[in-house]
């Protein structure tokens, strides 16, 4: 296994299924009495969340709370970093406290890279979302998710059609999914205005299209992307929310055009009315809330095979 | 048997296995008086189809069907510093769970006792049982812990340069019992339980 997760492209096909495989046994745990494991005991993860997060970083904590390893949540707001601290700096900190793994959450792409690639720290780098740049552990949970749902649980996504919708140029959660779910063998599609999709769109494993009708009819998954205000997306990209909704946006007609078996997805936290209306929401072929529990098992599945036999690697 | 390591000798065939446990099964029921409130643990790979196997044979006398699962222990180990990540095998319990159950867990082979002692922890974890019984194919000796089994296919005195290998219909096509002996090289005969191989 490999040392840091910083970008879905860092798993191979099999390294992809086997944090899968794992996950799933890990998700039986929630049904049990004790939700909780000895695996990662004494060890300690911190949660380094330069950006809000809600999901993710509870997650996160979740998830390493559960292998039984120390988890120091450390957000920007607060600390030192609003007091103009360095990435440098923070990371120095972190390596005193001796972290086992950091977990980083950036609002600069690159961010967790430069810490992996630093020397600054010892401990395995996951990356939680940076910037515009990756979210891996996101495309892991959806791939997870739609390998229940479409695949029946177990191997890969060979040839499932995976449409993804909205807002690509802003985007994390695309481009790890883009990335990942091209390793497990799907068939995605992107539909944007040309104005959300990025420069360089060609280079990725995917398909592109402008019509979301068309696209929806050969869909066996539409993953829904939030509108990213907080990087600028309603600024000048499309003439007004309304307008969006209408022409990229999923309300009940067009849910209608998807196959039977066709599951909604969308990363959270939802634009409701902008991207996705309530109704597609909270319909029972959405499976936006159990996206969030596969989250707390496909991390758990990440942390044990990132940190486990990493003492003796690091001792050798 | 052929096998390229060309030392390997069959130490029980499949005729061995099966009379072991069918003996095996008849001592559970004379240790419990009978198959109430049994549950049947294996320890993956191997000891899940052993412990179905010994279902079968107690269906056979006492036309009960005792109920089997399997209980993963990789999460559990004392190891898991020191090896790169294994892969999970599955956890299945009945939907009772092992709340107040005579829970026998059943593995192929006995050696260190430290899977023993990840599995009753696995279990502690689970609820908690009436009384927790081990019931093992082949005891080889050199415990590193105080674990002993309550019921044994065959006591097999070895020395620690070699490896017991105990085949499964299931996985390997047949039943079999082997040890690998003195041919092996002292460096590859580290008893470190690799994979499959003891």
């Amino acid at each position: 296994m490999i040392r840091h997760l910083l970008s879905a492209a860092d798993l191979d096909h099999t390294e992809a299924l086997r944090v899968l495989d794992t996950a799933a046994e890990l998700l039986a745990l929630a049904d049990r009495p004790i939700k909780k494991l000895p695996t990662l005991r004494g060890r300690t993860v911190v949660n380094l969340f330069f950006e809000d997060s809600t999901r993710t970083r509870i997650s996160f904590e979740a998830a390493a709370k559960r292998l039984s390893a120390d988890v120091i949540t450390f957000s920007a707001k607060g600390s030192s970093v609003s007091k103009g601290e360095s990435l440098k700096d923070t990371a120095l900190t972190l390596q005193a406290l001796g972290a086992d793994a950091v977990i980083v959450r950036h609002q600069s792409s690159g961010a967790p890279h430069r810490l992996a690639a630093s020397g600054w720290v010892d401990g395995s780098v996951v990356n939680a979302g940076d910037g515009t740049h990756e979210h891996p552990t996101q495309a892991l949970l959806d791939a997870f998710t739609l390998r229940r749902h479409l695949a029946g649980g177990v191997g890969d996504l060979d040839g499932r059609r995976i449409t993804i919708v909205g807002d690509v140029l802003h985007s994390r959660v695309a481009r790890s999914n883009a990335l990942l779910l091209a390793t497990l063998g799907a068939e995605v599609t992107l539909v944007a205005p040309p104005t959300l999709l990025p420069v360089g769109i060609d280079s990725w494993p995917v398909s592109t299209s402008y019509d979301l009708d068309g696209a929806l009819a050969k869909s066996d998954a539409v993953m829904m992307l939030r509108v990213q205000r907080e990087r600028g997306a309603a600024g000048g990209f499309f003439p007004s929310a309304r307008e969006y909704s209408r022409r990229y946006g999923i309300d009940s007609r067009r849910m209608a055009l998807l196959p039977d078996h066709a599951i909604v997805m969308h990363p959270g936290p939802m634009n409701r009315g902008v991207e996705i209306t309530a109704e597609v929401a909270d319909h029972e072929r959405s499976v936006i809330v159990e996206q969030v529990s596969n989250g707390v098992a496909v991390r758990m599945a990440v942390l044990y095979l990132l940190l486990s036999g990493s003492a003796g690697e690091q001792d050798a | 048997m052929e096998r390229a390591a060309g030392t390997e000798r069959v130490v029980l065939d499949d005729r061995d296995v099966a009379r072991a446990l069918t003996r095996i099964a008849h001592e559970i029921l004379e240790r419990n008086r009978g198959s109430d409130n049994l549950l049947l643990l294996g320890i993956p790979r191997r000891g899940v189809p052993l412990a179905r196997r010994i279902a079968d044979r107690i269906a056979a006398v006492e036309n009960i069907e005792v109920p089997t699962g399997s209980l993963d222990v990789t999460m559990y180990r004392d190891d898991l510093r020191l090896r790169p990540a294994r892969a999970l095998e599955h956890t299945e319990l009945p939907p009772a769970g092992v709340e107040g159950k005579t829970v026998v867990l059943v593995d192929d082979v006995l050696f260190s006792g430290r899977t023993v002692r990840s599995a009753l922890d696995a279990l502690h974890d689970l609820g908690r049982p009436r009384a927790v019984r081990l019931a093992v194919l082949v005891d080889r000796g050199h415990r590193e812990l105080p674990v002993r089994a309550d019921f044994v296919g065959k006591n097999l005195p070895t020395s620690l340069v070699e490896r017991v290998r105990v085949l499964v219909a299931e996985y390997d096509g047949i039943d079999a019992v082997c040890i690998t002996g003195t041919g092996l090289h002292p460096s590859e005969a580290d008893p470190a339980r690799a994979g499959g191989l003891r």
